[in-house]
């Protein structure tokens, strides 16, 4: 994966953020790695998080099973970006 | 507001809806999407309609039957029984054009020129609540499966969202696809900004709420 494609990753998975809760542009813009997700942020509760994922499969071009959708996945940010990243590279490769 | 009589599966019921009306030429139907996202959209398309009677056009925002104030059973709906009760609202509001918005478009008025935004699948509805439910059971420590959720949904209808869904609506949905043939299509970057519906808190938008009538209002007037 190039770095142009990571960043492109980070950049809509920020957007899908911002859509789905309504963050502010600087909000979005502020989230790292560290920043807590499901658990830590209120408006994400589990209508949200499967909103999320739908949009995140759309936009993505991804099928994200059940059985992927996890505590870890979702804890972070980072992890959120990481699982992201991964899959676009597993979707591009098959 | 105004009611529109609607056949149901106990007779017929009054329904309502949100109306501008003032007798003009140009009067359009409004088909909302469906479960949560109607509540998400209701604003931003209430003041589209403040909009358009700006702009000279009438316009109706009608329930649809066993949502929002409807006092039919939300179980005893189908998508085909939707299909019918927005036909009948096109026909009871005399409309010219509709606007359907995203899930509103598995079950608008086909022949009435006008316009889709952003229209789903039913199956991509269906599945998104089926996750949220999931991922609800797995938060509470149990475990769901969602192709087993489905095979029980088909027969026996399922509860989503807080919704109970028939086994018709469940199987409708399953195959639904947005029937827009002749009416073009509004994405939401026409509009700007992120998308009401995918909201988690029901939100507004005045700039995109002007956007989607200056669309519609030059749309009827060409």
């Amino acid at each position: 994966m190039t770095d142009l494609t990571a960043h492109d990753t980070d950049t809509v998975l920020r957007a899908i953020l911002r859509d789905v809760l309504g963050l502010s542009a600087e909000r979005a813009a502020g989230l790292d790695s560290a920043t807590g997700l499901f658990g830590a942020m209120p408006e994400l509760d589990s209508m949200a998080v499967a909103g999320l994922l739908t949009e995140m499969e759309d936009r993505f071009d991804i099928v994200i099973e059940d059985d992927e959708v996890d505590g870890e996945m979702l804890e972070t940010y980072g992890n959120l970006l990481s699982f992201a990243a991964d899959k676009r590279a597993a979707a591009t490769r098959a | 507001m105004a009611s529109w009589p609607c056949p149901g599966p106990g007779g017929v019921t009054e329904e309502l809806a949100i109306t501008f009306k003032a007798g003009r030429t140009a009067r359009l139907l409004i088909v909302p999407p469906l479960f949560e996202e109607m509540n998400r959209t209701r604003r931003l398309l209430v003041e589209t309609m403040r909009r358009l009677d700006a702009a000279g056009i009438d316009s109706f925002l009608p329930d649809l039957p066993g949502c929002n104030e409807s006092t039919q059973s939300f179980e005893a709906q189908s998508l085909h029984g939707w299909r019918a009760a927005m036909a009948l609202a096109a026909r009871h509001f005399a409309a010219t054009h509709v606007l359907a918005v995203r899930g509103g478009a598995l079950v608008f008025p086909v022949a009435l020129p006008g316009w889709v935004l952003e229209p789903v699948k039913g199956a991509t509805i269906l599945r998104q609540m089926v996750r949220a439910r999931v991922i609800a059971a797995r938060e509470a420590g149990s475990s769901e499966d969602s192709a087993e959720l489905l095979e029980a949904g088909r027969s026996e209808g399922l509860e989503l969202a807080g919704y109970r869904l028939g086994a018709a609506l469940v199987a409708g949905l399953e195959s639904a696809r947005p029937e827009d043939e002749g009416q073009r299509e509004i994405r939401q970057s026409d509009l700007g900004g992120g998308a009401l519906w995918l909201r988690s808190e029901p939100g507004e938008s005045p700039e995109q709420a002007g956007a989607l009538a200056r669309i519609i209002a030059e749309g009827i007037d060409a």
